[in-house]
C-alpha cells in the first residue's frame, strides 16, 4: 500500500474543460474578440507543453492566466506588426452579435473595456473575470498588490462613466437615497 | 448591496459562455498538439454492442480500452499518473481503432491490425496477454492451458489476474479464456459482455 497521498495531476483534457471558458473570457476582455481565439489557442498549447513540469501545488487558473497574459502581449505585437488598424479592437461592430444571447449591455461593456488603458483592462479581467486575488494580479502585471487594486478600481471607475455599461455612478446612487 | 452595481456580475454577463465556439477552439488545440508532438495520449469514447468503450492511444499505439463501468474519469486519471497527464479528447488518432472495432462487432473482422502500446502490462501478466493472441477467433482456451502456453503451468490464478487486468480487452482477447469445467469465468466487462463476444465469434 502507498504510504503517501498519491501525486495527482489531472488529465489535461480536464484542465481545458474546467478553465477553458474563463481563459477565453479573459482573452476576450483583454484583446477583444478578434485576437482572443489566437491567444486562447497559444495559451493552452503552451500550457500543455509545460504541464508535466507544473508544481503539484500550483494554482492552475493563476498559471493559465499568467500564460494568457504573455500570449496576449505576443498577439498584440504580432497584430501591430501586421499594421492592423487598432480601431478594430474598439470597433463595436466587430463584436460577434450572433454569439450573444444577451441584451445590448455586453457590447457596451466590451467597448468600454477596449477603451481603457491596458493595465486597467488587464487588472479588471484577471480580478473580476478570472477571480484572482490582487496579489496574483500583481504578480502577473508586475508591481505591488496596491497598484493592481488601484488599476482595477480606476478601470471600474472609468467604466462607470459610460451610461450604458450597467454600472451606475456613485453620484446616481446617492441621489437614489 | 445593489446587484446592478456588482462589477463581476456585469462583466461576466458581458462575456457569456460560448460552448460551440470553445468546442472549435478545442479541436484546433488538439490538431496543434498533435502536429507539435506534445499530445502524449489521445482518447475517444465509442459506442459498441457491449456498451461504451473508451479508447486511448499513445504515439506508439492503442494503450487502453476501457468499459464504461470502469469509470472513464478514473481510467484517464490512471493514464495520467502512469504515462503522462498530456491527455486530450482527440478522436482522430483513434479512427483506425474505432473502425476496426466497428468491423469486429459487425462480424466482418476476425483479427485486429492495430499497433499496440503494451506498456501498461508488465512481467508475467504481459507474457500471458501476449499469448492470448494465439487463441483464434471463435476458439476458447482454459486458464490452465494459457498458463502452460505462458511457460508457467502452475500459474493458473495469475492468468486469471492477467485477464482481469487486461489493459486492452476485446482487442487482446481475454474473453476467449474460460474455466476448465466449461463455464465462462469472469470478465472485466461483465459476464454478459463476455457471453456476447463469444456468441459473436461463433455465429
Amino acid at each position: 500500500m502507498k504510504s503517501k497521498q498519491p501525486f495527482v495531476r489531472r488529465p489535461f483534457e480536464q484542465v481545458v474543460a474546467i478553465h477553458g471558458p474563463t481563459v477565453l473570457r479573459v482573452c476576450r476582455a483583454v484583446l477583444g474578440p478578434v485576437d482572443a481565439d489566437d491567444a486562447w489557442s497559444e495559451t493552452f498549447l503552451s500550457a500543455l507543453k509545460a504541464y508535466a513540469d507544473l508544481p503539484p501545488d500550483a494554482n492552475v487558473e493563476a498559471w493559465l492566466v499568467t500564460i494568457a497574459h504573455r500570449k496576449a502581449i505576443d498577439v498584440t505585437r504580432t497584430a501591430a506588426r501586421r499594421a492592423r488598424p487598432t480601431a478594430e479592437l474598439t470597433d463595436a461592430s466587430s463584436v460577434p452579435a450572433a454569439d450573444s444571447h444577451i441584451d445590448r449591455t455586453p457590447v457596451d461593456v466590451t467597448t468600454a473595456l477596449a477603451q481603457l488603458p491596458p493595465k486597467q483592462r488587464q487588472a479588471i479581467a484577471y480580478h473580476y473575470l478570472a477571480g484572482l486575488p490582487y496579489a496574483d494580479v500583481a504578480r502577473i502585471l508586475g508591481g505591488t498588490t496596491d497598484a493592481a487594486r488601484r488599476a482595477a478600481a480606476d478601470g471600474i471607475a472609468n467604466l462607470r462613466t459610460h451610461p450604458d455599461v450597467g454600472l451606475p455612478k456613485f453620484a446616481e446612487k446617492r441621489e437614489c437615497r | 448591496m445593489n446587484t446592478h452595481d456588482d462589477p463581476a456580475r456585469v462583466l461576466l454577463r458581458a462575456f457569456p459562455d460560448t460552448p460551440a465556439h470553445l468546442h472549435d477552439l478545442h479541436d484546433r488545440l488538439t490538431a496543434r498538439a498533435q502536429t507539435d508532438g506534445v499530445l502524449d495520449i489521445a482518447y475517444r469514447i465509442v459506442d459498441s454492442p457491449i456498451g461504451g468503450l473508451l479508447l486511448a492511444a499513445t504515439d506508439v499505439g492503442l494503450v487502453r480500452v476501457a468499459f464504461s463501468h470502469e469509470d472513464y474519469d478514473a481510467v484517464l486519471q490512471s493514464l495520467s499518473d502512469r504515462i503522462s497527464p498530456r491527455i486530450l479528447d482527440a478522436p482522430v488518432r483513434l479512427d483506425a481503432a474505432a473502425r476496426e472495432l466497428d468491423e469486429y462487432f459487425a462480424g466482418r473482422r476476425r483479427t485486429f491490425d492495430l499497433p499496440l502500446d503494451r506498456r501498461l502490462a508488465r512481467g508475467f501478466r504481459r507474457t500471458v496477454l501476449l499469448h492470448l493472441s494465439e487463441i483464434d477467433y471463435g476458439d476458447t482456451a482454459t486458464y490452465a492451458s494459457v498458463a502452460r502456453l505462458s511457460g508457467n503451468p502452475k500459474a493458473v490464478r495469475a492468468v486469471g489476474t492477467a485477464c482481469a487486468t487486461n489493459p486492452l480487452p476485446v482487442v487482446v482477447p481475454c474473453h476467449r479464456v474460460v474455466r476448465s469445467d466449461g463455464t465462462m469465468g469472469g470478465y472485466l466487462g461483465g459476464v454478459e459482455a463476455k457471453r456476447m463476444l463469444l456468441a459473436l465469434e461463433t455465429a
